[in-house]
């Protein structure tokens, strides 16, 4: 292996720069491109099913065990304080702001998110988009915004049924199974969760995590080698970065929304 | 038909999420207990607060009448301002007293009314007159250990 020249980092930093410039470009064009996607509704539907609908099961079950979990480890701790029945206020309070919208961006990311990379790509590999340019039609306005908007429009909808499912996974635990006292297991969540500052900030921030998770998707397809070896790579790609994204992005929101 | 049934699931799919949504706004948030009913806002002035934010209840005879609105600083007085807000079925006489107390041994703090005896009932811009401060635990365990060192000191004052 031999030394890095000068021109070398020049070169890597360019083309790091030059796919950050890409990405930031497209990113802008699909943000404007909403009312277009508006406009073809019938193409967002579309979106919204296959995203949306498709990963409602996966989200449902992933909730309802998450919640049974929470109730569980939340009532182990928690009597050894005196104080089971917080208990629904731990589980709604940790659902609504955290568990809610990671987790789901993270399903989300790897039901949907590989799904849109690999039909991109392959897409690409098969110069289908190619061919739409071709014939004076803007993939990006026709294959790539229906499917952000549909990604964005799906993901807070999911979060949202993923932290009621899972509230409802936690009373089943800690109510039914265990014995919590249902009355204080309400009363506790209704009076510690805010419904601005909890659930609010909660729906916000599934809404970033949505934009993320289906952007990365999308670029990922949209810029990957098209050979079969490139959209694996890219679809690999889609779940690390996303995942990421999303946890590091969470950090951010989270020092941000309930700071004080 | 195929296109139309799709449709039917996209619609039933956006109504799953936002049931979800007002499930978690109405069961587990606090929207219900946001009441939009006509109030009126009192104020009162305390030594000391504690805990105390806002939005927490106010509370007589242990139901909720009202809620606290704001809290602020008095620079004249050097009290803690709290504006209440209560509603207008609840009225109150004058001479009613607050007092900041705490639910369960370690539950949040609410503000307890206790209704006085004046025939003149509290209206708006009224300031509740008198007020007892929150417990606070550092200057309960300092009058304590202040109480068993005075005692301490009085026996030993006896033996001589």
């Amino acid at each position: 292996m031999s030394w890095w020249r000068p021109s070398d980092v020049g070169f890597a930093t360019r083309v790091k720069l030059d796919d950050i410039g890409r990405a930031a470009r497209l990113f802008t064009r699909l943000c404007a491109l909403f009312l277009a996607a508006l406009r073809r509704a019938r193409l967002l539907v579309d979106q919204v099913h296959f995203l949306g609908n498709h990963s409602l099961a996966i989200i449902t079950v992933s909730g309802l065990f998450v919640g049974f979990v929470l109730g569980l480890q939340g009532y182990y701790t928690l009597q050894r304080y005196g104080s089971a029945e917080a208990l629904g206020l731990l589980v709604a309070l940790s659902l609504v702001r955290e568990l809610g919208p990671v987790v789901t961006a993270l399903l989300f990311a790897g039901r949907a998110g590989t799904s849109l990379t690999a039909e991109i790509g392959l897409m690409k590999a098969g110069e289908q988009l190619a061919a739409m340019e071709m014939m004076a039609v803007d993939p990006v306005q026709r294959v790539l915004a229906p499917r952000f908007w549909g990604g964005v429009v799906a993901m807070p909808l999911l979060a949202a049924v993923f932290s009621a499912v899972g509230i409802l996974g936690g009373w089943l635990v800690g109510v039914v199974l265990i014995g919590v006292d249902s009355g204080s297991f309400w009363s506790q969540m209704q009076n510690g969760v805010d419904v601005f500052k909890d659930v609010g900030n909660g729906v916000v921030k599934s809404l970033v995590f949505g934009f993320t998770v289906t952007f990365v998707a999308l670029l990922q397809g949209y810029e990957c080698q098209p050979t079969p070896e490139g959209v694996s790579r890219a679809t690999t790609r889609t779940v690390v970065i996303a995942s990421l994204a999303v946890l590091g992005l969470d950090f951010v929101l989270t020092a941000m929304m309930f700071s004080v | 038909m195929q296109k139309s049934n799709r449709d039917v699931w996209v619609g039933l799919f956006v109504m799953i999420g936002a049931a979800a949504i007002l499930f978690l706004a109405l069961k587990a948030g606090n929207l219900l207990s946001l009441s939009f009913e006509d109030t009126y806002s009192v104020s009162a002035r305390f030594d000391n607060i504690g805990g105390l934010k806002p939005r927490a209840p106010v509370k007589s005879a242990g139901v909720v009448v009202g809620r606290v609105a704001a809290i602020g600083f008095d620079t004249q007085t050097y009290q803690a301002r709290v504006d209440i807000n209560l509603e207008k079925r609840f009225t109150f006489p004058k001479d009613s007293s607050a007092k900041i107390l705490t639910s369960g041994l370690l539950g949040e703090q609410y503000v307890g009314l206790e209704p006085g005896a004046d025939e003149k009932n509290l209206v708006a811009g009224d300031a509740i007159k008198s007020t007892q401060s929150a417990v606070v635990l550092e200057n309960l365990i300092g009058q304590f250990l202040y109480n068993k060192a005075a005692d301490a000191g009085s026996t030993e004052g006896g033996k001589k």
